[in-house]
Parts: C-alpha cells; structure tokens; sequence
C-alpha cells in the first residue's frame, strides 16, 4: 500500500517515518519545505527521544510529482488544511484521506476536494530539529473512523490503523470517533489559549483556583457542544487537565499555542475555540467564554 | 491658596504644572532624585501646551509647608502609600483622589479625617523624563465630593483647574462618572493588556464573528448590568466612549497595557478586580469581565 503523509512537520514526520518501517508500506511525504525534503530524499527522516527512527521515504513541493496513493494522511497546522488538501487531491481521486490534525472543522475542509474521508486524532507529539530530524517527544495513541459526510469504508479505516499499530503507532478503528476529537478539543480549547495569554505553564494555570474555574467554564461550554450533536467523550477532559498537571507529566509544558504566540507565529485558535462557537451555534448552543478567549487570541495575532 | 500634588507621574506632573500657573504648587515624589530635579529645572509641558513651570518638590513630607489642597496622582495601588505619608500631617487640607477604579477615597479615609474629593480624569500624558511631560488628550477631569464633603469647595478647585488651562467640571454625584470610567477601565485597558493592542479600531470591529469589538461590548453591558444593580445611572456610555476615543487618530496605549509589556504590577485589582466584586456583591453574573480579570491578574502573576 502506498500512503502520503501531507505536511511532515512533527507529527506528520512520526507517521512517515515510522510507516517507512514496514516492507509492505510505501511512504511519500509532501512538504512546501525544500530544505526538509531534499534533507530527507538524501539522509533519510530521522526520529530522537521516544524512539530512534531512520524512515526512507520519498519527499517532494511538487503535488505532481505524487503518485496515485491508498491513504492521505494531513498532517499540516489546521489553517493550511484547504490549501495542502486543494493542491494533493488528485493523488488520493482513488484512495482515503485521513486527519491526525488539531482542532475542528479539518474533514470538512478535506471533504471539499476527497471523497473518502476518515475523521482522526492523535496524541504523540514532537518538534522538527532541524531539516530531516525530528524529536519525538510524546508517544501516545491515535484513534481513526469514517468522517461521516463522506466516510471512508470502515475495512480502509481499519487497515491504515493496523499499518500505523505495526509501525510503532498505537491506532485504533472505530465506528464513531468524534468522542476522542471532541475530548481532545475540548482540552486544548480551554487550556491552550488560558496559557497564550497568562504566559503560564499548564501547571501554573491549574494552580490559580480563579483560573482553573475559567478552564473549567470553557470545558462546560465545550461538553454542551458536543453532547447536543450526541457525541460521548470517551473520557473527561477535567482529568485529563488535572493529569496534565502533575509534575511529573506536563507541569513544566508550556502549551504549543504559548510557544507560537512568543514566536509571533498564527495559532490554531480558529479551529479551537472559533470551532466550538462554530459547532455552538449550529446546535443553539451558547459558548460567551469560548468566544471571548477566541476574540482575545485573534486580537493577540492582529497585535504582531 | 496652596496646592499638593503627591505622586508626579503623567497626569500629576500636568495637575502640578498648570496649577502653578495660578497658585502656589507642591509637588511629593517618591525619589528624592527626582524632588531635587523639579527643584532645579522645573517642570516643563510640552504638547498641546507649551511651558515650563515652577514648583517645590520634596520626596519628605516634613519638609513641605502646609497646603490646603492635596491632589493624590498615584497609580491606585500607590495610594495606600501616598495616604501613608499624609498621615497625622496637614490637618486643614482637603484631598482629592483621581485613580483608575473604585476604592481609592476608602484608603485615603483610613488614614485621616481630611475632606475628599473624587476625581476621575480622562486627560492624557506621556513623561518623557522626571521634568517633562507631554501633554497628549485635553480630554476633562470631573470631580465630585465624597461624603459630606461641601460642593462649593468642589466647584472652587474645578475653577482653579480650568483658570490653570485643563479642562475640569465639578459634578454633586460623581458616581455616574466614575463608573463610566470604570467600565470603560475595566474593559479597554483589560483587553488591551491581554492582546498587546494599543486602543485602535479593533476595539469597535464587529464585522467577523471573532472581531474583537463583539467581546468589547459584552464587557460593556456586563458592566452597565453592574452599574445598573448599584443604582448608578451613567454619566457616559462606555461602549460610545470607546468608539469614540478609537477615532482619534493615534491610538492610545492603556497603561495596563504598557504595565504587562514592562512586567510590572498592575491595577488590575482595583479596577477589574473592583467591578467583579461589585457585581458579585450584588449578584450579578460577569462571566466575561471576570474572565479578563483572572487573565489579567494571572499575567502578572506569570512575572515570577
């Protein structure tokens, strides 16, 4: 099987590389950066931390230069979802594309241009080092289903899960994944952008009672949300933000969203925060906390 | 008639030297360096005015005379200081208090029996070193007696401010004022210091969902409901005040929003912190407003 991961940042270079460690697994990865492509074409993808990893794969900028693939895997930051998904398209016309993607509103986004879509998200967590290596930082479960509007066969689903298992990327299919996603949301949503504008680490934000009151009004806001389109959490948010918390998990973490706002980088938060309000108001649901803090990160990206 | 300015930062170095213009000043800082300064240079204006006046400064309260009036130009959380000094000294002057928020009289009343007058000041200024100030908006200072305060001693001083070359009005309430201004304060200067925006345009978007004036505005009329619940008829619409004051031309930077940029401590206390447990004191709901005064209060905290 052949499989293209879309955007080999972090995450993306976790799935390539690792894929890249299965005989029956073709791997092509498309990046707009040159210098990491030609890195790769050359030296190979490299993984440090979690696990070490040399990935031989085909990189490539030129979305013509794909071959037909079975599987998509988006792996871009979500406001690139329309444009890697819009110049890619034509390698997936017979195949599915999946999202390992933060945030919401990415199937959507890739339903515009493929027609067997397969809704994801995923837990590991890296950072690019340099071009060709990346470390991986957190290991940690994917869960992948059919996107509903336009679903991906549940056996495809099934066998891009087990390829990722085999390659050292714990994956699970299932009929509904949405629980997973919303829960994953739902806690980037209120501690990601609480921790861009205090500046605090995840452990600090949880400290301050008044602060983790408004972590948990945002999460309350989140649940509303997805309990009025019937999606059931496969866990709660609340402990996984108390989890976090624990010196010796992610105390110390400062939110990804924190470290783009003191790079002046453009955050995720329209797919967070803006996508719950989005989802909100679809279902009637008022989210005046969710909209304030997406009001106050978009304010904080104009401000550069 | 003797006047004292205790604290000369912007808007107590314009009262000091447009009042020297028309009586005798005293001016207390903090800084015997800067007392000395003001001694021997003066204190000059520059922009809309142009100047340089004479004034006797002293950092020691023993070494001023006694004065009739005192002006308490701190930041508010330089009042309990500023009250300090004042104490068991100066036993015939009235004071006059023109902080940001609420409380500020409270805290001067704690340290002696002087008659008070409120204040609330929309003038602006830019101290471009201990004896210069620029003198930016000629926006009105309005003052209003507190407790059994005569009104005539009220208007005698808004007299002397205007013969001075500012812009002052006595009021009998000053309540609707000073809560204007609160409001306007809380908000403003709250979503300024989160976003790193100075006060411009943004703050009257309401074209996208996520434009920052939406969320300006509900802080508005969570603030009116407040003002509202403690009998307060406003004296200014606060969302008015802001669209206006975004027209300008050159947009302001809150001092709140120069106070974070610097990590320095904020008055976020006294006056987010003021309007929240007001309307928790009357039972109303501010999920927004408080909202911003935890981020507010948790940014500073991120200091350290």
């Amino acid at each position: 099987m052949r499989v293209c991961v879309v955007g080999c940042g972090a995450v993306g270079s976790l799935f390539a590389a690792n894929l890249a460690q299965l005989d029956d697994v073709e791997v092509w990865a498309y990046d707009l950066s040159r210098e990491h492509v030609d890195a790769i074409n050359r030296d190979g993808l490299r993984l440090s931390g979690a696990g070490e990893v040399l990935g031989r794969l085909t990189a490539t900028s030129d979305p013509a230069a794909l071959p037909a693939c079975d599987f998509g895997i988006l792996a871009t930051k979500a406001m690139h979802t329309a444009a890697a998904i819009e110049a890619t398209a034509a390698a997936f016309v017979g195949g599915c594309v999946a999202t390992v993607q933060n945030g919401l509103g990415n199937e959507e986004a890739i339903a515009r241009h493929a027609e067997r879509v397969i809704r994801g998200t995923t837990f590991p967590a890296g950072r690019l080092v340099e071009p060709g290596h990346v470390q991986w930082d957190v290991k940690g479960d994917t869960t992948l289903g059919p996107f509903e509007p336009r679903p991906a066969p549940f056996e495809e689903v099934e066998r891009l899960a087990d390829a990722c298992t085999r390659a050292g990327m714990p994956t699970t299919a299932v009929r509904d994944a949405r629980g997973p996603q919303w829960r994953k949301v739902i806690f980037n949503a209120a501690t990601n952008p609480v921790g861009a504008l205090t500046r605090l680490t995840h452990g600090r934000v949880c400290e301050d009672p008044e602060l983790r009151r408004l972590v948990t009004g945002l999460v309350d806001e989140g649940k509303a949300v997805a309990a009025a389109q019937g999606i059931e959490l496969d866990a709660d948010p609340e402990d996984l933000i108390d989890h976090a918390a624990r010196p010796e998990v992610a105390y110390d973490h400062k939110a990804s969203m924190l470290q783009d706002v003191e790079a002046h980088h453009p955050t995720e938060i329209d797919y967070l925060n803006g996508g719950i309000v989005r989802f909100g108001r679809e279902q009637g649901v008022a989210t005046p906390l969710n909209r304030a803090i997406w009001s106050l990160v978009k304010g904080l990206e104009q401000s550069w | 008639m003797r006047v004292c300015v205790i604290g000369a930062g912007a808007i107590g170095s314009l009262f000091a030297a447009h009042l020297a213009k028309v009586v005798d000043v005293l001016v207390l800082t903090r800084r015997k360096e800067h007392a000395q300064e003001l001694n021997d240079r003066g204190l000059q204006v520059s922009g809309r005015h142009d100047f340089t006046a004479r004034v006797t400064a002293a950092a020691d309260p023993d070494e001023l005379p006694e004065f009739d009036v005192g002006i308490i130009a701190t930041k508010a959380n330089g009042v309990e200081d500023a009250a300090a000094s004042l104490a068991g000294r100066f036993p015939a002057a009235t004071i006059m208090t023109v902080q940001n928020g609420l409380g500020a009289e409270e805290i001067v009343h704690r340290h002696g029996a002087w008659p008070l007058i409120s204040a609330v000041t929309f003038m602006s200024g830019t101290k471009h070193s201990d004896t210069h100030v620029e003198y930016i908006l000629d926006t009105p200072t309005w003052l209003g007696p507190y407790g059994a305060t005569p009104f005539d001693g009220v208007e005698e001083l808004a007299r002397l401010l205007v013969e001075s070359g500012l812009e002052a009005e006595a009021l009998p309430d000053l309540r609707p004022a000073q809560w204007s201004k609160l409001i306007f304060n809380a908000t403003v200067n709250g979503v300024a210091a989160l976003t790193g925006l100075p006060h411009d345009a943004h703050f009257a978007a309401e074209g996208a969902e996520s434009d920052l004036g939406h969320l300006v505005h509900a802080l508005v009329d969570e603030g009116k409901r407040v003002a509202v619940a403690e009998g307060v008829v406003l004296h200014d619409d606060p969302w008015e005040m802001n669209v206006l004051a975004t027209k300008r031309g050159s947009a302001h930077y809150p001092s709140m929003l120069e106070d974070v940029e610097a990590r320095r401590p904020t008055e976020v206390e006294l006056i987010n912190g003021a309007l929240v447990r007001e309307a928790g004191r009357h039972g109303v709901d501010a999920p927004l407003q408080n909202a911003v005064y935890r981020l507010v209060a948790a940014r500073e905290a991120s200091y350290s």
